[in-house]
């Protein structure tokens, strides 16, 4: 069966919204996707229906939330390809998984003189984290170079492990370039070597089957929003025997085993790594996304997308004066535009006009924009609603800017 | 597109294409620093100012074309001025362009905004406000004995 693109822009009532009165083109899906009406109605239902706080309660509303959100968990793991429940941790982001290994692991096992590897085309979020970790160790962060195109340099990455390296961290995807990066022979070589491997799966959950088994790392970190699914829920899923290990990076309520005046001792995974309430609804709302991804089937994405992207790329070859940074061979459909005499702040609001969204910025990635020699760029990206008409669209609005530029 | 022309109006594409007043001018005593760090604009404001008044003034940096452009027509506009004058400048230049597009139509109150009044466009793009004023407030940073202004 074809995949039928007209069918899921129905699953998204916003898509039928205007802006300026132009019909919405959305096409920043890597900084926050859009929600199908099944997670929105999966979350109402669990509010309007099933609400009470989880793990706490005898009555039959906590039983039935604490069901659903575990429920999510089983979801998760399997959709990670986890072989074990208790490695799936929820958290609010991304951002937060990472800072939870940072902050727990890091900082149980980076000391003075260590290193810690992180590749030249991170998110602040997989760069900061580390950044500061090893500030604070008086240990040296190093960065894998990447070649013009934006793939990673897999020979500087492999010289640049040593026996000080204690943890490597790499995106599985590039949220600026799209870069695909080879999660699975990075883990290897660190594997070979003991060195633990932390991947920001953010920009790649959303566009491709994962399976964390087959990569062979050892934490990787996903986003909800980026995932269809709500803001305010993210995933850490870790191997056990490492989380195990782990000291916990906050602290309180639902994380203990028992807290006596003099000394606290912690549960297990991963509740110890869930401290307070989590964020119930969301989690649901995750649950709901997963679902709908693995019912339009990852790998009918992942070929959609990847023809779509073969589109796009030669409509915006026909736009004079652009330029996409990031044509790494293996790559996702995110394009990073650039256009001559048209900073990327200008050409956003023209295409807003036009009613075409896309983000402008350095993309929280500076480090990367300073390799490219930009201050920011316009990111275009595509993700499983958009569809042709999106990308002609889009391409009508960077003529448009062409015009109001030259005049 | 109408809009769109009048944001992006001739004047400013002008100054943005060929700024006026680049770089810092000869005897400049003050200085100040701006960035936005939701877009990565940034700039330098550099000034002579003698016994209160705006002699010279330059600019550098890198920004969009309504910040360049904001820029370049400032320095033109506060050169000869004393620091008073820039001050009520700034002030009628910032109710232009926060001023409320769906209110009455914006009209140039006491201060002669002269040229400036080519941004009065930007109060229809809210997000773009920042990037007309950062110059204005590095600008006032500089006046106020220098130091690093941010829009966030």
């Amino acid at each position: 069966m074809s995949y039928d693109v007209a069918a899921v822009r129905k699953d998204f009532p916003i898509l039928g919204r205007e802006v300026h009165g132009k019909p919405l083109v959305f096409l920043d899906s890597a900084a926050s996707a859009q929600k199908p009406s099944a997670v929105v109605e999966a979350m109402s239902d669990l509010y309007l229906r099933h609400y009470a706080n989880v793990h706490r309660g005898v009555y039959q509303l906590s039983l039935e939330a604490t069901e659903m959100l575990e429920a999510v968990r089983d979801k998760v793991a399997a959709f990670l390809g986890a072989g074990d429940r208790r490695e799936i941790v929820f958290v609010r982001n991304a951002t937060e998984a990472l800072n939870l290994v940072a902050y727990s692991y890091g900082r149980q096992h980076v000391q003075a003189g260590d290193e810690v590897l992180v590749t030249h085309m991170e998110h602040h979020a997989n760069f900061v984290p580390w950044q500061v970790l090893c500030e604070e160790r008086g240990a040296r962060l190093r960065v894998a170079p990447i070649d013009d195109r934006g793939a990673l340099i897999l020979e500087e990455f492999e010289k640049l492990l040593s026996p000080r390296t204690k943890l490597a961290a790499f995106a599985h995807v590039s949220n600026v370039l799209g870069t695909v990066n080879p999660v699975r022979e990075l883990s290897r070589l660190c594997r070979e070597r003991g060195i633990p491997t932390v991947i920001d799966g953010a920009q790649a959950v959303p566009h491709q089957h994962v399976d964390v088994g087959a990569i062979g790392c050892d934490f990787y970190t996903f986003s909800g929003h980026k995932l269809f699914g709500p803001t305010g829920v993210g995933v850490l899923w870790g191997r056990a025997e490492l989380l195990e290990a782990m000291p916990p990076f906050l602290t309180g309520g639902s994380m203990i085993e028992s807290v006596t005046l003099e000394r606290t001792t912690f549960a297990g995974i991963p509740q110890r790594f869930e401290a307070g309430t989590p964020d119930i609804g969301c989690i649901v709302g995750l649950g709901a996304a997963i679902d709908y991804v693995e019912g339009l089937g990852l790998d009918a994405i992942t070929a959609y997308e990847r023809e779509l992207l073969t589109y796009t790329e030669a409509q915006l070859a026909t736009v004079p004066g652009l330029r996409m940074l990031g044509t790494a061979p293996h790559k996702a459909a995110v394009m990073s535009l650039v256009m001559d005499d048209v900073h990327p702040h200008d050409l956003g609001t023209i295409l807003d006009r036009e009613g075409v969204a896309v983000r402008t910025g350095h993309h929280c990635a500076q480090p990367l924009m300073e390799r490219f020699g930009v201050p920011a760029t316009a990111r275009a990206s595509l993700a499983l609603y958009n569809d042709e008409a999106d990308v002609d669209a889009l391409v009508r609005a960077l003529h448009v800017a062409r015009e109001v530029f030259a005049a | 597109m109408s809009d769109l022309r009048e944001l992006y109006q001739s004047v400013i594409l002008d100054h943005n294409r060929k700024p006026r007043n680049f770089g810092a001018p000869a005897g400049s005593n003050r200085h100040a620093e701006g960035h936005n760090p939701l877009c990565g604009d940034h700039l330098s404001v550099h000034l002579r100012l003698v016994d209160g008044i705006v002699e010279d003034a330059g600019f550098e940096g890198h920004g969009c074309a309504i910040s360049k452009a904001s820029a370049s027509l400032m320095t033109e506009a506060v050169k000869g001025r004393s620091a008073t004058d820039v001050e009520k400048l700034f002030q009628s230049f910032h109710d232009m362009v926060t001023s409320d597009p769906r209110s009455e139509p914006w009209t140039e109150k006491s201060e002669d905004l002269g040229k400036l009044a080519v941004f009065g466009g930007v109060r229809e793009f809210p997000m773009r406000v920042k990037c007309a004023t950062l110059c204005w407030h590095t600008l006032r940073s500089a006046l106020a004995d220098g130091g690093e202004v941010s829009t966030e």
